[in-house]
C-alpha cells in the first residue's frame, strides 16, 4: 500500500502487539504515565523522517508508545504530525488531560473520539482541582465522553494501577453524530475512519497519502462543532466552589505585568547567569575541558592516534592537528559545548515545565513585535547565549520564514555565545565602566536598528503571539531531567557533524595556506579603517574558528601591549559581530536557503567591520 | 469594537477571527466565535490575556486589533 504510507509503521514493533499510545496537551504529565507503564526497558528512537524523538516501551506483550504533546491531532508543526501518525497507528489510546484545564485538553479528547479510536481518560493533576477551588463530575464526564474516566494525580504515583486495570477496557466514545455522518461520506476513499476524519479535516499529509483530489473539507466547521460540544461538556461537569485566587494565580499575573515581571525576568536571568555564566562556564568547563578533555583524552590521542601520525603532513593535521578531527573538535564539543548546553536546557526545561517560560514569551512580545518577531523568539534569544549553533536549531519552533530569517541574522550578528562571553568579559573588565557602556550599548544598537531595518524592509508580515499560559506548576526534578537530557543529546546529534566537517575545512584552509591569505587581505582594513594593529586581522580569523579563540587571540595581543584599552573595545565589537564560527555557519547553511545564509554572512561580515569603524572615528 | 480596546477586568464575547489560519489554531485554545471570555490581563502595548475559568491565552496586540469583539 504504497499510497497510503504512514512513517509509524517504519518503526519495529512485532507484529501481533496492540499499540498502546499516550496522548495528551503539552505538560501534562504523560511522562510520569510512560514511565510507570514501560519501567526501565524504554528505547528513544526518531521518528522516520523527523527529528523528534519518540519513547517506546513493552508493557507485557504490548507496546506503549509516547506522542509529543499537542493540543489537536493535525499538521500545523513537525510534532503535530508525529503524534498524528503515531495516534492513527494506535490500537487504544491514554488520553491524558489536565483536569483544571479541561476546556481546551478535551478538544484532543473529542478528537481521538471522533477518529472512532478506543480510549481511556486519564483525568490528572486531580490534587490542583481541589486546590484551585474546582469541583468535577467524574462519572458524569465519563458518561458524556462515553469512555472510562480514571482520576489521577501522576506525580503523587495516584491513580495509576487503576488506568493500567482500565486500559483492557478502552472503548469508543461517544462521537459527535454529525462528523459521523461526514466520515461515512469519504470511508470508502481511504482504510480507516480515523483517516477519514483527518480527510474532511482537510489534513494535507493524508488527503496527499490517499491521492484524493476534488474533495471540499470542512475543518473549521467541525472544529466548530467539537468546540462547542467540549464547552458543553465542560459546563455540565465543572462547578466552581470558591473564587480565591491562589498565590499561584496572583504570582502569574505578577510575572506578566511589566512593573513586577520584569525585575522577575531580571532576578532569573541573573541567577541564570550565576548557575551557567559563572559555576557552569567557569568552574565545570575548568574540569571538563582543561583536565578531562584537554590533558587525560588529549594524552591518550596523542599516546595512540598520534604516535602514528607526522603532524606535518595534511592526513596528521586533519586527525590529530591544530583543529583536528580527534583533538579540538571533540575537546571543543564534549569539554566546552556540552556542559553549556546541558545548563542551558536545564534552565530552558525548568522554565517550560513551571509555567514561566510562556509568561516571559507574552512579557517581551512587545519588544520583539517591533524586531519583526513574537514573544516565543525568547527561546532562541536565550540560547544563544549559550551557544548559536543550538539556538539556530530551534528558531524551527518559529511560525514563519520571515521570522526564522530574523532571528538567524541577530543571532548570528549580535548575540555573543558563552564561549566568547567569558574572554570578553576578562578583557573589558580592567577597562572600568565605561568601556563595558560602550561595548554593550554598541552591540545592543547594533541588535535593535538590524531587527527594526529587517522588519522595515523584509517583505510579508511575521506571525502573531498566540499561546496558552499554562497554570504555575512546581516542575517535577527527573522530568526536567529528562528534557534536558533528551534536548542535549539531540543538539549533540544534529551540531557534531557539523563540527567535524567545520574542524576539517579549518585544516584545509589553514594547511593550503588560504587562512593566513585572508587575515593577510583583512590586514588592511584592519590597520586603515579600524586602527588596530595588522595582528588583529589573524585573531578574527581564528574568531571563525572557534569564537573563544578570536577573542583568547586579542586577549594575548593586549598582553602584548599591542591594543591599548580603545582599540581593544574596538576589536572586541568587531570579533562579537564578527561572522559566527563555523559550525554556526554551517547550521545556518542547513537550516535556511543558500541564498539567505550567504547574506546572513555577508551581512554580518559588513556591519560588523562597518560599526567597528565608525567607533573607532570616535574613540580611537 | 476589536480585542485591543478591551479593558482588564471586563467580559466580552468574541464576534470574528478574520485570518482561517489563525482561526482554527484559536478553537483548540478555546476561543471562537461567540465565545465568552474574560480579560484578565493587557500588557501595556504588549499581548492581551483572556481567561475562560482556569484557562488563560495570550494574544499579541496586532492580532487583538484585528479580533472583532462586544462587551457582555
Amino acid at each position: 500500500m504504497n499510497c497510503c504510507h504512514n512513517p509509524a509503521m517504519e518503526m519495529d514493533i512485532p507484529d501481533n502487539a496492540k499499540k498502546i499510545v499516550l496522548a495528551g496537551n503539552p505538560n501534562v504529565g504523560k511522562s510520569v504515565f510512560f514511565n510507570y507503564l514501560t519501567g526501565l526497558y524504554v528505547d528513544v528512537s526518531n521518528f522516520p523522517g523527523t527529528t523528534i524523538d519518540i519513547s517506546t516501551g513493552k508493557l507485557n506483550n504490548n507496546v506503549v508508545m509516547d506522542t509529543p504533546g499537542v493540543y489537536g491531532v493535525s499538521s500545523f508543526n513537525d510534532e503535530e504530525r508525529v503524534a498524528r501518525d503515531i495516534i492513527l497507528y494506535s490500537d487504544v489510546v491514554l488520553n491524558v488531560v489536565d483536569a483544571v484545564h479541561l476546556e481546551r485538553d478535551l478538544f484532543l479528547t473529542q478528537q481521538i473520539i471522533d477518529m472512532g479510536k478506543s480510549v481511556v481518560v486519564a483525568l490528572n493533576m486531580m490534587d490542583d482541582v481541589k486546590r484551585n477551588g474546582l469541583k468535577i463530575d467524574i462519572d458524569l464526564l465519563s458518561k458524556e465522553l462515553g469512555v472510562e474516566v480514571i482520576p489521577t494525580t501522576a506525580i503523587k504515583g495516584e491513580g495509576l494501577a487503576e488506568v493500567k486495570k482500565a486500559l483492557g477496557r478502552a472503548r469508543p466514545g461517544n462521537r459527535i453524530k454529525e462528523i459521523k455522518e461526514m466520515i461515512n461520506e469519504v470511508i470508502d476513499k481511504v482504510n480507516t475512519e480515523s483517516e477519514a476524519l483527518l480527510v474532511v479535516e482537510e489534513d494535507e499529509n493524508i488527503i496527499e497519502r490517499h491521492n484524493i483530489n476534488d474533495f471540499e473539507g470542512k475543518r473549521e466547521y467541525i472544529y466548530k462543532l467539537r468546540r462547542t460540544r467540549v464547552d458543553e461538556i465542560v459546563d455540565k461537569v465543572v462547578s466552581e466552589t470558591n473564587k480565591n485566587a491562589a498565590f499561584r494565580t496572583k504570582l502569574g499575573r505578577f510575572m506578566l505585568k511589566p512593573l513586577t515581571g520584569i525585575p522577575i525576568l531580571l532576578f532569573t536571568l541573573y541567577l541564570m547567569y550565576q548557575a551557567i555564566g559563572v559555576f557552569v562556564a567557569q568552574t565545570v568547563v575548568g574540569v571538563t575541558e582543561e583536565i578531562i578533555m584537554g590533558e587525560y583524552y588529549y594524552n591518550f590521542i596523542m599516546n595512540t592516534i598520534g604516535r602514528f601520525l607526522n603532524d606535518s603532513t595534511l592526513i596528521g593535521q586533519l586527525l590529530v592537528g591544530e583543529f583536528g578531527l580527534f583533538t579540538m573538535v571533540p575537546i571543543y564539543l564534549f569539554g566546552l559545548l556540552l556542559p553549556l548546553v546541558v545548563g542551558f536546557y536545564f534552565f530552558l526545561s525548568l522554565m517550560e515545565d513551571s509555567g514561566y517560560l510562556p509568561r516571559i514569551a507574552a512579557l517581551v512580545d512587545r519588544v520583539l513585535t517591533s524586531l519583526g518577531l513574537n514573544g516565543r523568539a525568547v527561546i532562541p534569544m536565550i540560547l544563544g547565549f549559550g551557544c548559536v549553533t543550538m539556538a539556530t536549531i530551534t528558531t524551527r519552533l518559529l511560525g514563519s520564514k520571515r521570522e526564522k530569517f530574523i532571528a538567524t541574522m541577530l543571532l548570528g550578528l549580535a548575540i555573543p555565545c558563552s564561549a566568547q562571553l567569558g574572554v570578553i568579559m576578562g578583557l573589558i573588565a580592567p577597562l572600568g565602566f565605561n568601556a563595558f557602556m560602550i561595548y554593550t550599548i554598541t552591540i545592543f544598537t547594533v541588535f535593535v536598528v538590524t531587527g527594526t531595518l529587517l522588519n522595515k524592509l523584509m517583505p510579508g508580515e511575521s506571525t502573531d503571539l498566540l499561546i496558552d499560559l499554562p497554570p504555575l506548576r512546581l516542575p517535577r526534578l527527573t522530568n526536567v531531567l529528562r528534557k534536558t537530557y533528551t534536548k542535549s543529546l539531540m543538539f549533540l546529534k544534529e551540531a557534531s557533524p557539523l563540527f567535524v566537517l567545520g574542524g576539517l575545512l579549518i585544516t584545509i584552509m589553514q594547511f593550503t595556506g588560504l587562512l593566513d591569505s585572508i587575515a593577510n587581505a583583512l590586514a588592511p582594513l584592519t590597520v586603515g579603517f579600524l586602527k588596530l594593529h595588522p595582528k588583529v586581522a589573524q585573531a578574527f580569523i581564528m574568531g571563525i574558528v572557534r569564537r573563544d579563540f578570536g577573542a583568547a587571540g586579542l586577549n594575548d595581543l593586549a598582553a602584548q601591549g599591542l591594543l591599548n584599552g580603545p582599540q581593544v573595545i574596538v576589536s572586541l565589537v568587531a570579533i562579537t559581530l564578527f561572522v559566527p564560527c563555523i559550525a554556526a555557519i554551517m547550521v545556518i547553511f542547513k537550516e535556511r536557503s543558500w541564498q539567505e545564509s550567504a547574506l546572513i554572512w555577508i551581512g554580518s561580515f559588513i556591519i560588523s567591520f562597518l560599526t567597528a569603524g565608525i567607533l573607532a572615528q570616535f574613540i580611537i | 469594537m476589536t480585542l485591543d480596546f478591551a479593558n482588564r477586568g471586563q467580559k466580552i464575547e468574541i464576534v470574528n477571527i478574520p485570518d482561517s489560519n489563525v482561526r482554527v489554531q484559536a478553537i483548540r485554545l478555546g476561543l471562537c466565535e461567540g465565545a465568552k471570555l474574560v480579560c484578565s490581563e493587557k500588557i501595556p502595548a504588549g499581548p492581551v490575556i483572556l481567561q475562560n475559568r482556569m484557562q488563560e491565552i495570550a494574544i499579541g496586540r496586532n492580532l487583538a486589533k484585528k479580533i472583532q469583539i462586544k462587551l457582555i
